[in-house]
């Protein structure tokens, strides 16, 4: 159980490595790549930003959701407290 | 004038302490074992630990600095709330629940769960307490910064409030009433933060009309091939105020550029202008707003070189911050949607201002603040800030310092030590999962408020040009003063809750980590919590005096430092110890110690603290760039492995 979790841990956090790598590197080398405005007349700064804060929780919302399903210990259901 | 001392924000004020101390008294009787005082018995619910997590985390550092960063740079301050964000993800997805199935009460007991180690503890106790101290004095000067304005008080005075009233929650009830109080703190920021910015999509922009006391960014020729010592003032240069008609009472000459004062004929007031040669047209210059800056011998402060002042004759500091232009030449939007918002931004002008040192003949170094037209597009795009200008140019090492920033930013939030201790409060590692999704949650919608709140102060009209860190408070002061009572009040609890979290992390690694563990003495249950709390005056007086001698420091620059550390000591030894079983204990005590002292020599040795520290020149610096995380994060795991393998064999031969 523990193993099975941190495996899924270890692949949503690759996925957020991807995510916040992609930013941070495109920022250092191709700065003026994020004053494209794609969306709206939104640059690609602000799009990717909010999508990274986005992206953080919908990863820890999916990794709250598979853990939740598996065999996790029975006194999962009085935390809520 | 920006600052009134404010009746409601003072009262305010002191009723939130004093419900915030109520509290804590009446929850400190529930907690009388150590593990209730370290550790609220475990028994701390999860959303209420989540939302405690947000409380702990969005420091002075995170709602002041960065709020002020954005109202002053734009999207550069908004690279930090991404960067801290992100570094919850490395805390939920790989730290939390190894944590919380390893230890008891420290981040040391948790390294130290499989080899019961003294020098482990000695080591990781030590790492805590250097995080934590370093931690500690951005929260105190913070405190300070805030006290000043808002109740008049000295910056001294505010550090010690803050001090003193920390010291009494820590003292009577530890991490029950902490984490409570850090839970109200939490809630309340996110709330009064997302009310604040609804108020400034309402509000929209609006075009600031011209006034007598900061004409705008006029553009003049100059006779006589463009000398400005040979400049005529009056008709010859047209009439673009008042002022100009008159000879200048001073110019102060600074490398391609002029400073330029007249006297206002009724007040006798001197107002400044920085008078800037237009590059690629002989004879013209651009006329920009400027504020000097300086001290007398008496120590009393001066404006443009006359003395700051409630009465009639002396200068009152102007609040800056203004929309120029926006798009289609309109003079105001309306309520705007938040994408309308960004948008209409982007294509506007707005009024930014930058400040350099300057000589004056007349009162000696002065700090001269200037305004510039800024596009709207610019605001929006990183790299406007001195520290991240760096991604905009060719030089290596400055992305490199970029980069390295970043990694620090992502790695340290799940070194920090007083985030690991919340995992103990809760009961399981499925509620310490539970609760960090909650603090990403609330973390994260928090962060995205912050671009709004600190573009809304941009163009608010009320910033103070010489103090960034109040640009969340005086935004909320153009609003309405009762708003501005609640956020000053929640700011203070914010110091307040982040100190005390803070605190404990540094009496526990004392109690636990040191005494107990590493000198081994024998303590018991009452006589562990009564040397915490001793431990917790200790440090909190220690915090007291850093707080006092550190007043001049930027905020968020010694947070970095914090950050930093945090993650060159704690990190590797943390993530190896729980994914590799070749670590050893020698592996993870050199580790820490070589981790903690090359990210702190770095930073000493840097031209950031060359420059802000010793008054230095940046060129002489002995480190090639100023962010030690990029080299120091991976000698530490290089460390750890070394050292393992090293160790592994001898034991192994033996």
């Amino acid at each position: 159980m523990q193993a099975r979790n941190a495996r899924i841990g270890f692949m949503l956090f690759g996925v957020y490595l991807l995510l916040y790598g992609g930013f941070v590197l495109l920022n250092a080398f191709a700065p003026e790549t994020m004053e494209a405005t794609p969306i709206e007349g939104v640059n690609l700064a602000i799009i990717y930003g909010f999508g990274l804060i986005v992206a953080a929780l919908v990863l820890a919302l999916i990794y709250g959701f598979v853990c939740k399903t598996g065999d996790e210990p029975s006194d999962d259901k009085e935390a809520g407290q | 004038m920006i600052y009134e001392a404010s009746t409601i924000a003072v009262v305010f004020f002191f009723v939130f302490v004093g419900i915030t101390l109520g509290l804590s008294f009446y929850l400190g009787g529930k907690a009388k074992s150590s593990e209730g005082y370290f550790a609220a018995h475990g028994q701390i619910p999860w959303f209420v630990n989540g939302v405690a997590f947000a409380g702990d985390y969005l420091s002075a550092a995170s709602f002041l600095g960065i709020c002020g960063m954005i109202a002053f740079y734009g999207y550069d301050g908004f690279l930090y709330s991404i960067g801290y964000l992100a570094g919850w993800i490395v805390a939920l997805f790989v730290i939390a629940e190894p944590m919380k199935r390893l230890g008891k009460f420290t981040f040391a007991d948790a390294l130290d769960s499989t080899f019961q180690s003294r020098g482990i503890k000695l080591a990781a106790g030590i790492s805590t307490l250097a995080v934590s101290v370093f931690y500690l004095i951005p929260q105190m000067v913070g405190a300070g910064v805030l006290v000043q304005p808002l109740l008049g008080f000295e910056h001294w005075v505010g550090v010690v409030i803050v001090g003193v009233t920390v010291i009494l929650i820590v003292v009577t009830a530890g991490m029950v009433s902490t984490t409570w109080v850090q839970f109200i703190k939490g809630s309340l920021l996110v709330v009064f933060s997302a009310i604040l910015t609804v108020m400034i999509l309402m509000r929209g922009f609006e075009v600031a009309d011209k006034t007598v006391d900061m004409e705008f960014h006029d553009v003049l020729s100059l006779p006589d091939g463009g000398k400005i010592e040979d400049a005529q003032w009056g008709t010859e240069l047209g009439d673009v105020g008042f002022y100009l008609t008159e000879a200048p009472s001073s110019v102060i000459a600074e490398g391609d550029h002029w400073y330029v004062g007249f006297t206002e004929a009724n007040s006798k007031l001197d107002h400044f202008w920085r008078v800037d040669p237009l590059e690629g047209e002989t004879g013209k210059v651009r006329l920009s707003p400027a504020l000097l800056m300086a001290e007398n011998s008496d120590g009393e402060k001066l404006l443009n070189g006359q003395r700051i002042g409630p009465d009639a004759g002396d200068q009152t500091l102007a609040p800056v911050g203004r929309v120029l232009e926006l798009p289609e030449n309109e003079k105001e939007t309306g309520s705007l949607g938040p994408v309308e918002f960004l948008k209409t931004l982007q294509n506007s002008k707005v009024e930014t201002w930058r400040s350099e040192t300057i000589e004056d003949p007349a009162h000696g170094a002065t700090k001269a603040y200037y305004a510039r037209q800024t596009k709207g597009s610019s605001v929006l795009r990183p790299g406007e800030h001195p520290r991240f200008k760096g991604i905009r140019g060719d030089d290596p090492l400055a992305k490199l310092n970029f980069l390295s920033l970043m990694l620090a930013l992502f790695c340290g939030t799940a070194s920090l030590p007083h985030i690991l201790i919340r995992y103990y409060t809760v009961k399981d590692a499925a509620a310490a999962r539970k609760s960090t999704i909650v603090g990403i949650a609330c973390i994260g919608f928090f962060y995205v408020l912050t671009l709004y709140l600190g573009l809304g102060a941009m163009t608010s009209g009320a910033m103070d040009v010489t103090n960034s860190n109040m640009a969340a408070p005086l935004l909320a002061f153009s609003m309405n003063e009762w708003l501005f009572a609640a956020i000053s009040a929640i700011a203070f609890t914010t110091v307040l809750g982040t100190v005390s979290g803070l605190i404990l992390a540094s009496a526990g690694a004392v109690t636990h980590d040191l005494l107990t563990s590493g000198f081994g003495m024998k303590l018991n249950d009452h006589e562990k919590v009564r040397v915490a709390k001793f431990a917790s005056v200790v440090v909190g007086a220690i915090a007291i005096v850093l707080g006092i001698l550190f007043r001049e420091l930027n905020v968020s620059y010694l947070v970095g430092w914090a950050f930093s550390v945090a993650a060159s000591a704690n990190l590797p030894s943390l993530v190896m110890l729980l994914f590799w079983k070749g670590t050893t204990k020698q592996g993870i005590i050199v580790a820490i110690v070589v981790g903690m002292f090359s990210s702190l020599g770095w930073i000493l040795l840097s031209a950031d603290t060359f420059e802000k520290v010793y008054g230095l020149s940046g060129s002489d610096a002995l480190v090639p760039f100023s962010q030690p995380g990029i080299v120091t994060i991976p000698l530490g795991f290089a460390t750890l492995i070394a050292v393992s393998l090293m160790t592994k064999k001898q034991t192994a031969g033996s």
